[in-house]
């Protein structure tokens, strides 16, 4: 699908050019706020440089999107302790699998990992996660579905101090982010997390679907409110859909996107690489 | 926040209402706010512009300017023009066949195995004896899943250990119609519509079984993508319907409209929250109506019938009108209240644009619930009946007994005496007032 590139072949920088890239930002999901403001930056931007041709104009928007997404992450530093990570988001976003294919990564650098089964209210997460340990090679630590999560946590942190584990990877039930008393549950396994191990979580990732529209912005903007958000993963990013929601997200939220998924296979996870998805974005 | 669809839409069209005349100008102003709001809605951008040329076409026309209140008009074009792209009619499921089938497609957690069971609990109820089909063997867990709510909502589950999924599906309609099920519902895999050897099986599900309904799972937060998605499952599969998820959080639910727009199929249910009974089937007309900001006061209407007994609510009138209004008929509102729904769910069923702000994005505490239920539980029917006898060390024991405290029993005991106080004042002449309300079948809260 290479849409727009008649446009930067035809080289003038006339209105329907900017209208097409409008468009091409909107039907990438990046949200009409978002692109409004990045077209209006780009029409004074090219004004001033006076810029003529598509092309040109092309990569100066390319730049902006992947300035605008170049945050990154903090270096977590955990001490002596386990580093422990916590996945949350929206039911279905990829949270469990998520939390696999990261527990994977951990495992091609040697260490070991442990996997907590938060999710104890969905049907048979605890058996997707299961599976999915003993795939990646990761322990995991569980309890019955149904039981309270911070209590797993708290087996689980105290577990990995005992086994000398090096990262803790915590998957949590989705979910949405207007259901208060979910969220409230949510802040509790974080207060728990940190009392059991001050400082920990040190990594706390929103899993984002990158299928999801502008309701991407109040998911961002509701989880960070109940657990600092420290980075984003954007999965199913195989398909059609480009997950701009990222650009609309930073928009109002100064939170690095850390990875994208791109397959249901433990490898399919990758670090972002913001100046390719700016390209891909405008493709 | 974001002020929702139907909020922005009401904002711009209460600046047209007033108006006496429309010029071309007023009408291109209103429809701009219009795009960006459906925009913002995530309605898919084709979609957002032939609907804004249908409204306008019309907008501008004679019908308009004819019209002695321009305003009005204008909003009831934009509403019919919501409506009649989400459909007119509310669509039926359709079972046909011995055994039927019915096969559920979709992306990757849009929801299929929560919403097969949901169906098939639906069918259930009224009175079908479906059976549920695991036929999703590549997510790890997904049939245990799929077992696990099945379990939970007594109903059958086919399930076969290292069968391809094609297989799965023929040997479950055979065992179905063997034990006389119907219809068979089939939970296949969710997977990327790019997918070509994925999209292969599904067809070939669809032409071994030949499916009475061939239904797209859609997440209703999602983007532009939808239609991509939508169009994709529509050319491989030929759909009957789409089923709309997670319609239940503050999502405007514009890939609704877009679907619906690009297959031309009708949404026949909405998924609308986690409890397995959260399953509704879906009102276009209402959907248009909850867009534009007028309220889905139908739902709220039927549902406040589906969960209140009339005899009951007769008693209780009687009981309100001699003034007999005990602390056990309280708590008996209370649970015909939450038999309806949380209350989060009723409030998103109101006209927004008549609620106070504060209230639109009210969260109640449900805690609050039974923490009031537990506070009556545990008190004698003697107090239940007269609670002017609970002295201080009746308090003490009721808070110990109801795991609150004695300030907690306190604010109970000063609501309901306030509510008896509102009673006395309404007597005899309030009562006819409230019942010749919209209200039916007793709701003296309300």
């Amino acid at each position: 699908m290479r849409r727009l590139d008649h446009l930067f072949r035809e080289g003038e920088l006339t209105e329907e050019f900017f209208d097409s890239l409008e468009e091409a930002l909107i039907l990438g999901d990046v949200g009409v706020e978002a692109a409004l403001k990045l077209i209006e930056q780009l029409r004074s931007e090219t004004r001033r440089r006076k810029v003529r041709s598509a092309a040109e104009a092309r990569e100066i928007l390319v730049e902006e999107i992947a300035a605008m997404l170049s945050l990154q992450e903090e270096p977590p530093d955990p001490g002596g302790d386990p580093l422990v990570i916590l996945m949350v988001g929206v039911n279905g976003s990829g949270k469990t699998t998520t939390a696999a294919k990261l527990a994977h990564r951990y495992r091609q650098e040697g260490r070991q990992v442990l996997l907590v089964a938060g999710d104890t209210f969905r049907a048979a997460a605890i058996e997707q996660l299961q599976i999915w340990a003993e795939r990646a090679g990761a322990a995991l630590i569980k309890q019955q579905p149904g039981s309270d999560p911070s209590a797993v946590f708290y087996d689980a942190l105290h577990a990995a101090r005992a086994r000398g584990i090096d990262v803790v990877i915590g998957d949590t039930a989705g979910r949405l982010h207007t259901r208060v008393n979910l969220m409230e549950e949510l802040k509790k396994i974080h207060r728990v997390i940190s009392r059991v191990q001050p400082g920990a979580p040190h990594r706390v990732l929103l899993v984002i679907d990158a299928t999801t529209g502008h309701n991407g912005i109040a998911q961002a903007r509701y989880f960070n409110e109940a657990v600092p958000v420290t980075g984003l993963v954007l999965t199913k990013l195989d398909g059609t859909a480009r997950g701009g929601i990222v650009v609309g997200i930073q928009e109002v939220l100064k939170v690095p996107v850390s990875y994208v998924g791109v397959g249901e296979k433990l490898d399919d996870l990758l670090p972002f690489n913001a100046a390719d998805f700016a390209r891909a974005l405008l493709a | 926040m974001f002020a929702n669809l139907a909020e922005k839409l009401q904002e711009t069209l209460r600046k047209l209402r007033g108006k006496g005349k429309l010029s071309e100008k007023d009408v291109d102003l209103a429809l701009r706010e219009i795009r960006l709001a459906l925009l913002e809605a995530d309605v898919n951008f084709k979609v957002v512009k032939d609907f804004i040329a249908g409204v306008r076409e019309r907008a501008v026309g004679e019908e308009v300017r004819q019209s002695l209140t321009p305003g009005q008009q204008v909003v009831k074009i934009v509403h019919d023009e919501l409506t009649a792209l989400m459909g007119r009619q509310q669509s039926k499921l359709n079972t046909a066949g011995s055994p039927g089938v019915i096969m559920l497609a979709g992306l990757q957690g849009s929801g299929k195995t929560t919403t097969a069971v949901k169906l098939a609990l639906n069918l259930k109820r009224s009175g079908s004896s479906p059976l549920l089909v695991a036929a999703d063997t590549y997510r790890p867990g997904a049939a245990e899943q799929l077992q696990v709510l099945a379990d939970a909502a007594g109903l059958p589950c086919f399930r076969m250990e290292g069968a391809g999924p094609v297989k799965i599906c023929q040997e479950a309609v055979r065992f179905a119609a063997r034990e006389g099920h119907t219809p068979v519902i089939l939970d296949t895999a969710g997977r990327l519509h790019l997918d070509a050897a994925m999209m292969e099986e599904l067809k070939e599900i669809k032409a071994q079984l030949k499916p009475a309904e061939v239904l797209l799972v859609v997440d209703a937060m999602t983007g532009q993508d939808a239609v991509n998605a939508a169009a994709s499952f529509h050319e491989a599969l030929g759909l009957t319907g789409v089923i709309l998820t997670k319609l239940d959080g503050d999502t405007r639910g514009g890939a609704a409209l877009s679907v619906r727009a690009v297959t031309g199929c009708p949404i026949k249910f909405a998924g609308v929250g986690e409890k397995l009974d959260a399953l509704e089937p879906f009102h276009p007309e209402r959907m248009a109506s909850r867009i534009l900001g007028m309220g889905d006061v139908l739902t709220l209407i039927e549902k406040a019938e589906a969960s209140f007994d009339q005899q009951k609510a007769r008693e209780l009138e009687k009981k309100l009108r001699r003034q007999e209004f005990t602390l056990d008929d309280f708590r008996e509102q209370l649970q015909q209240l939450r038999k309806m729904g949380s209350l989060e769910e009723i409030m998103s069923l109101l006209p927004s644009a008549q609620l106070p702000k504060e209230l639109r994005h009210l969260s109640v505490d449900e805690k609050q619930f039974k923490r009031i239920e537990a506070i009556i539980l545990s008190m004698t029917p003697e107090e239940r009946r007269r609670p002017s006898i609970i002295n201080s060390s009746r308090r003490r024991r009721i808070a110990r007994g109801s795991g609150t405290t004695v300030q907690d029993v306190n604010r109970l005991l000063a609501q309901y005496a306030q509510m008896q106080k509102l009673f006395k004042q309404m007597g005899q002449k309030g009562f006819k007032q409230l019942k010749k309300g919209k209200r039916r079948g007793g709701f003296p809260f309300f």
